[in-house]
């Protein structure tokens, strides 16, 4: 197991529009300064990644990551600014290295790539691209990609963009290379692809017991092995709200987690999740809420069941409000992170 | 001896029920659309007493296949090679991964009907569509341990319902019969049992329901016009 010092703790969002004060909808700008505000607080109080996912919908009022960690970048000190995920089929690969290499020159070296196919595909038709090439886009942008992390000259061609001939793509990082991770949500190639890049990857765990996944753990590994590329510990990441006593983050979840997650579902014609599903998912399955205690209980066996070097916690699904969000930050800091460094320390 | 079961799809699903099957005691083959190089590693480490192998072979070697590929690429399936197989269809139609095809959610048609409809020779059973691939891996019991969960099973021929229920009944699931093969509308996306991971009651319940959902509306109302026309 790694050691628990050394286990680093995130936040994600995706840019979900809280409530404020007088318990009303912020418009989406609002939305996105109330991010830059939690990830301030975050830096402040030693959180270690705060990760800003790319969505095209009315719900998420983040569509350019980068941009908002730009903000960011420049307002904080030592925090990770990742983004959780960029879609690179439906982005620019060179395009996404030159805004990354930016972010990574303004925070000292601080950005973080994490790419994904993304859980939702609203961005191929805003960007004309076709969902049919959908495994060809994905395949040739990370191929590419992983080709200008090398910051050479770069000579490549493929179907999906224009081919380029011993071009050199600027800025180039202090450090020689941009960190870059692959996100998986549980389809076996994908961890295999990431492995074949040796990139490290993230899993993105919405439901049920962790336990599913030791064995993409194992995958990811006995891959890497066979190509010979490298290994990192792997991250996971889930949906939680932390309050003072399990009876309130129960009461925010079910508000607000349970019904984020049923308005996509609608979408996918999925039935709504029952409280029974509810009260499994927080008790055996990924949904992190309770009290301090209770979500670094769960935390730890989870870390330790699946021997994660890193864990990322989605705190603001659905309208929780602003001050909410913000006391979840607070005790994710001081409580729940040192108590799972305690637990897993102690075995 | 064992019996042998193929499944196409090495992806979420198909690796999940693969490790159902190979702890029901049957023999896997596990396909996905090309070669048996591109998912050894896969089915190696996620499934290790099944056999990764081609579509092609799978076919040849079991009587039983289970479709786990996305609905979209039904029309690459081989309907010769698939003859005179039971067929278990877990395919939905995903509009994220297959695109807009209004094809596959015509409300005149269950999505296995267009299935069977295409693998003439073939005994087409709709299962295991309707419950999420976590779900399947967190919930087999077994038989009458309480709490278990229910698996919905359409199909127009009783031996191979029949034979869909006895794989649904090993892999730790409760069957429920939910009608012939144009009752699996009642269990495609859109009802209210799609996502259902609910113990039999629950289930027979929710498959009785699908009138009042508002898929179930839809199909109704264009049912009734194609009736009047
Ligand atoms: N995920 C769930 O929880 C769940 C639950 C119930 C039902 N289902 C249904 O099950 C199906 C598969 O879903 P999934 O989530 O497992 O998707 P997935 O992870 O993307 O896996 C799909 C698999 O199908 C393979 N495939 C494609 N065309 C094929 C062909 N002609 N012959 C054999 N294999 C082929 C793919 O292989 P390549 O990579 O080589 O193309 C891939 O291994 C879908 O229809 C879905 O609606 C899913």
């Amino acid at each position: 197991m790694i050691d628990p010092q050394k286990i680093v703790f995130g936040l994600d969002s995706f840019g979900d529009i809280p409530t404020d004060d007088a318990n009303k909808l912020m418009t989406q700008a609002q939305a996105i300064r109330q991010v830059v505000t939690e990830a301030k607080v975050a830096d402040e109080l030693g959180i270690d990644v705060i990760a800003l996912g790319e969505h095209h919908r009315s719900e998420y009022a983040i569509s350019s990551p980068e941009t908002v960690l730009a903000g960011i970048a420049t307002q904080t000190k030592q925090i990770t600014l990742a983004s959780g995920v960029t879609v690179l089929s439906s982005d620019d690969p060179v395009r996404v290295y030159e805004r990354f290499a930016t972010l990574d020159a303004l925070s000292n070296g601080r950005a973080e790539v994490v790419l994904g196919r993304g859980s939702f595909t609203e961005s191929f038709p805003l960007f004309g691209y076709d969902l049919s090439d959908y495994d060809l886009l994905f395949e040739e942008k990370i191929n590419l990609f992983s080709r200008l992390l090398e910051e050479g000259t770069i000579t490549w061609s493929g179907k999906t963009r224009a081919a380029l001939d011993g071009i050199e793509v600027f800025p180039k990082t202090e450090k020689g290379h941009l960190a870059t991770r692959v996100a998986v949500g549980g389809s076996p190639e994908s961890v295999v692809r990431a492995a074949r890049y040796g990139f490290p990857i993230t899993l993105a765990i919405i439901g049920g017991s962790p336990k599913r996944f030791t064995s993409y753990v194992k995958l990811y590994q006995k891959a890497a092995q066979k190509f010979g590329t490298q290994t990192a510990p792997i991250a996971f990441h889930s949906h939680g709200v932390i309050a003072d006593s399990d009876e309130e983050a129960m009461t925010l979840a079910w508000e607000h987690i349970r019904k984020s997650m049923v308005r996509i579902g609608n979408e996918r014609g999925w039935v709504p999740m029952s409280r029974t599903q509810f009260e499994q998912e927080v008790k055996q399955g990924s949904i992190y809420a309770g009290s301090p205690e209770t979500v670094a209980q769960k935390l730890a066996a989870a870390i330790r069941q699946l021997g994660a070097g890193r864990f990322e916690l989605a705190y603001g699904a659905g309208e929780l409000a602003a001050t909410k969000r913000l006391r979840t930050i607070e005790l994710y800091a001081t409580k729940v992170i040192p108590r799972v460094r305690e637990i897993l320390a102690e075995e | 001896m064992a019996e042998t079961l193929g499944i196409l799809g090495a992806g979420k699903l198909g690796t999940v029920l693969g490790q159902l099957a190979v702890a029901a005691g049957y023999n896997v083959l596990i396909a996905g659309s090309g070669s048996k190089e591109k998912i050894e590693l896969t089915v190696e480490t996620l499934v290790p007493q099944a056999v990764p192998t081609t579509a092609a072979v799978a076919c040849q070697q079991a009587d039983t296949i289970i479709l786990a590929l996305p609905l979209g690429k039904y029309l690459t399936l081989s309907p010769s090679a698939l003859a005179g197989k039971t067929v278990i269809d877990a395919m939905n139609y995903w509009w994220e991964v297959d695109g807009p095809r209004p094809d596959l959610t015509d409300p005149h048609r269950s999505s296995s009907e267009l299935v069977a409809a295409f693998l003439k020779k073939s005994h087409v059973v709709k299962a295991f569509n309707h419950i999420g691939y976590h779900d399947l891996f967190d919930e087999p019991r077994p038989h009458g341990q309480a709490g278990r969960k229910a698996v919905a099973i359409a199909g127009d021929e009783q031996k191979y319902v029949e034979k869909a229920a006895e794989l649904v009944e090993r892999f730790g699931f409760d069957p429920v019969y939910a009608g012939p093969l144009a009752a699996g509308i009642r269990m495609e996306p859109g009802s209210a049992v799609f996502g259902a991971n609910v113990a039999a009651d629950e289930l027979k319940k929710l498959l009785a329901d699908f009138e009042k959902t508002k898929r179930g509306k839809e199909v109704f109302l264009a049912r009734k016009k194609a009736e009047r026309n």
